[in-house]
């Protein structure tokens, strides 16, 4: 293949699959959010903390009970989620009357918490996750790992299955109706506080689901989660929170943005989200796909 | 009066600090049609409420065959066997009519079965697929109702129905309910418009200021239109 | 807030009392240890300007803080210009950045003001990592001190330093108060409880939360550029992510919106982890312990609930406690 504006086609389809990576995590966290916000209220700030436990979990459990990935893949996700469960029960429950502001105190404490605990057990250094598939394809234009392909088509799987369980099953009906009016929904039968709490488990099993996946990829580490939680709020104010597919598209779109910024002016691709969401703030205040306020 | 089905005592209802309800009392028979008059404030909507649970600061006695539910949370009430249709309809936009109908889930065998529930509301099968709120009023109160009717609650709480409608959907909307009271659902109704109210109802409770101040059967309205129109200000 | 609670002469006596230890402390306290806890304390009330007077929590005031840390360092030492002027850079520089992160950050309310702020510190603090004049994660070393007012003030004793600090912490605590008790802060205020209400009434909500947003990231300008001036360096911390939820946290241990709380949580906080310095990541571990506390069980902070207690002994047990929140 030709050069493109003098970039070689390695560099540039290099960078676009590492976007699309990004973009795939970008997705699967800022869905989570999206999940959790729409019916506790609560911008899970421990969204990050709770990513990092997936992928130590499977790195323990890797390393103790010699559990596969491909089985920490469903059990660290299970695990983290209940987890997560516990967390609403004893503690988020309580505060949903309040302003939302002392939802995002509460999770921001605990994320302090969780990450503090794990970098003072296991340090701040990082650990190697073996590659599961190793090796790759040489697709002509570039090369492939087998693993990083994987990622990618993983992502859209959860997240299209996210999309359907939400807008298409009976589950999703009344999540859907539960975020509009749970007052109702309650008086109809249905016990709405035990479906915010599995609402919760829901989102923190996803958070910890892109863990696992990240885990071979990314060193394994308590503060691998720290900044990501920060850039997954931008892209969250970028899409707004109101629509799953707007979640999905924004997520992946931004990771593909800022692949090709590193690849045309390399020093702002760490900021070229948050750019991204001065104009969408100029422009669109709402958010690409959110409904106004 | 046939068995009592609900047997409301000394109820009494809270909102945050604000006293609403100060000892509300009445009964309705299996199969019967109720209805709660009064004006705007009088503590109707709130004694629906009460009862279904969704005021959850209440004192004294809410039996449902014999069953006492205050204490309980409202989806436990539910689960006895009542349904509510609230004043503003409560449409759930982000699902389309089909979903809306089908979101409330069984509580007792015996329901309508959605077939039966379009036989009776034609424009909802139309619609099955619109967004919920894309409907016009008279097509979102039919929904609201209709989706109450799958269910199998045998007592239905209907909050003023006809309110905001024109007149023929409000006379359509008169046919249904004695249809539904002709299937063997009892039924409590709120409503401003008396007209319709006493062409529907066996019973009267009126109420004032968070109390129930009378009583008057299907029979005893022409007798006392003046009386009633004293109550209701109109 | 205090001052209500007491009679005129107690007042009197309290604020007597604070003036003395004030000026007396740097004689039994290490002096930079005072220096560093008023520039955080000034942070505070500037972070909590914007909470408890406009209703708006940024979760970003460190870029403020720190930017303004870095401003100061280098017009003062890549500059070699007199520290008045690193101030004057610090503030307006955080100001002008306030300008613009406030003119977008206040198109959203609630919940999205606060992630708004948060994006936009962080990409500062990305910024700030690869921006040669920071000297990324080395940071800003060695801004040596210089005299103030050309000469007049030495400022190598800590103890000379302290009193032209405390005076920067009056100066600011000052104009916070003017602030609040002006006829902008009372509009700010109606702003906050009722918007609707007060965009009804032909107050341009918008404005008067920008001029609220810019007035407290310059104070916060003007607390992060005193403590470069205290310490003689900036570095990266000072723009983290981990910096704007520990200015949260003060506001919160003290009390949102009362004046003095934020400046008695800065102590708290300040104090707390010079003593936990030792234990590394525990820090962090009792500070998101005690965010998790404070939200659970003391939402009104130590001057909140003292101030509660102190209405509720001297009221007796006929009168409830007034409803807080």
């Amino acid at each position: 293949m030709f050069e493109l504006i003098g970039i070689p086609p390695q560099a540039l389809f290099g960078q676009l699959l590492l976007g699309l990576i990004n973009g795939a995590f970008y997705a699967m966290l800022s869905l989570g959010l999206a999940v959790i916000f729409g019916m506790l209220n609560v911008i899970n700030f421990t969204h990050g903390a709770q990513y990092m436990m997936g992928a130590f979990a499977a790195w323990l459990m890797l390393g103790i009970l010699d559990v596969p990935f491909w089985a920490s893949l469903v059990l660290a996700p299970i695990l983290v989620g209940l987890f997560g469960v516990v967390l609403e029960r004893v503690m988020l429950k309580r505060i949903y009357h309040l302003d939302h502001l002392y939802g995002f105190l509460l999770t921001f404490g605990l994320a302090l918490v969780i990450e503090g605990l794990f970098q003072w057990k296991w340090g701040s250094s990082g650990a190697p996750y073996p590659n599961p598939i190793p090796g790759g394809y040489n697709l002509g234009f570039m090369f492939m790992p087998t693993y990083r392909g994987f990622v990618v088509l993983a992502a859209l799987v959860i997240c299209l299955a996210t999309w359907y369980g939400i807008e298409r099953t009976k589950l999703g009906a009344y999540l859907r109706a539960a975020t509009e009016n749970p007052t109702l929904v309650r008086a109809f039968g249905i016990n709405v506080p035990r479906l915010i709490t599995l609402t919760y488990g829901l989102g923190v099993g996803l958070a910890a689901l892109a863990g696992v996946l990240a885990a071979p990829i990314q060193q394994v580490s308590a503060l691998m989660g720290t900044n990501l939680v920060l850039v997954v709020f931008a892209v969250v104010v970028i899409g707004g929170m109101g629509s799953i597919m707007g979640s999905i598209v924004t997520g992946f779109g931004l990771g593909l943005i800022e692949g090709l910024t590193k690849v045309f002016y390399p020093p702002a691709s760490n900021t070229v989200i948050f750019v991204v969401m001065a104009l969408v703030l100029l422009i669109k205040p709402a958010g690409l796909f959110g409904q106004t306020k | 009066m046939a068995e009592t089905l609900l047997k409301v005592e000394g109820l009494q209802a809270w909102y945050g600090e604000s006293h609403i309800l100060h000892g509300v009392g009445f009964e309705i028979g299996r199969g019967e049609l109720v209805t709660l008059l009064g004006r705007n404030g009088a503590g109707k909507t709130t004694t629906l409420k009460s009862v279904m649970g969704i005021v959850e600061k209440r004192t004294g006695s809410v039996t449902f065959e014999g069953k006492e539910t205050v204490g309980q949370p409202s989806d436990s009430i539910a689960r006895l066997g009542l349904a509510y249709c609230p004043e503003e309809r409560g449409i759930f936009s982000s699902l389309n009519v089909e979903e809306n109908l089908l979101l409330p889930p069984m509580v007792r065998p015996g329901g309508m079965s959605l077939g039966e529930i379009y036989q009776l509301f034609p424009n909802l099968q139309e619609r099955r697929r619109s967004q919920g709120t894309k409907l016009s009023g008279g097509e979102q109160q039919m929904l609201a109702i209709g989706r109450i009717l799958r269910t199998g609650a045998n007592l239905l709480l209907l909050d003023e129905p006809t309110e905001g409608l024109a007149p023929v959907i409000v006379q359509r909307i008169g046919e249904i309910i004695r249809q539904l009271k002709g299937r063997g659902f009892t039924i409590l109704l709120v409503e401003q418009n008396f007209h319709f109210a006493a062409a529907v109802a066996d019973r009267h409770y009126i109420m004032e200021d968070g109390h129930v101040v009378d009583i008057m059967t299907a029979g005893d309205v022409k007798q006392n239109i003046g009386k009633l129109q004293a109550y209701l200000g109109v | 807030m205090v001052g209500q609670m007491m009679t005129p002469s107690q007042g009197m006596i309290v604020a007597a009392a604070v003036a003395v230890l004030a000026l007396a402390a740097p004689w039994f306290a290490y002096p930079v240890f005072l220096m560093t806890a008023l520039c955080f304390a000034l942070f505070a009330c500037a972070f909590n300007l914007l909470l408890g007077y406009a209703g708006l929590m940024s979760f970003g005031h460190a870029m403020f803080f720190g930017m303004a840390g870095y401003f100061y360092g280098h017009v003062v030492k890549a500059w070699d210009m007199p520290p008045e002027l690193g101030l004057l850079a610090g503030v307006g520089g955080a100001a002008l950045l306030g300008l613009v992160t406030g003119a977008l950050a206040i198109r959203r309310q609630g919940i999205y003001f606060a992630m708004i702020t948060l994006a936009f510190a962080q990409m500062v603090y990305f910024f700030c990592i690869q921006a040669p004049f920071t000297h990324g994660e080395d940071g800003l070393q060695g801004i040596v001190r210089k005299p103030l007012l050309g000469g007049l003030i030495p400022t190598k004793d800590d103890r000379v330093l302290y009193y032209v600090v405390l005076a920067i912490f009056l100066f600011g605590y000052g104009a916070i108060y003017r602030f609040i008790h002006s006829p902008f802060g009372q509009v700010l205020k109606a702003i906050r409880d009722n918007e609707q209400r007060a965009l009804s009434l032909g107050y341009e909500a918008d404005r008067y939360k920008l001029l609220a947003f810019v007035l407290s990231a310059a104070l916060a300008g003007l607390a992060g550029a005193t403590k470069a001036m205290v310490l003689q360096f900036a570095t990266l911390t000072d723009v983290s992510a981990a910096m704007s939820g520990e200015v949260v946290l003060m506001a919160l241990v003290g009390g949102l919106g009362t004046i003095i709380g934020p400046v008695i949580g800065a102590f708290i906080i300040i104090t707390m982890q010079n003593y936990l310095a030792a234990t590394g990541e525990f820090v962090l571990v009792i500070q998101g312990v005690i965010f998790v506390v404070i939200v659970m069980a003391f939402r009104k902070g130590v001057v909140g609930e003292f101030s509660e207690w102190w209405k509720a002994r001297r009221s007796g047990p006929r009168e409830r406690p007034a409803a807080a929140d």
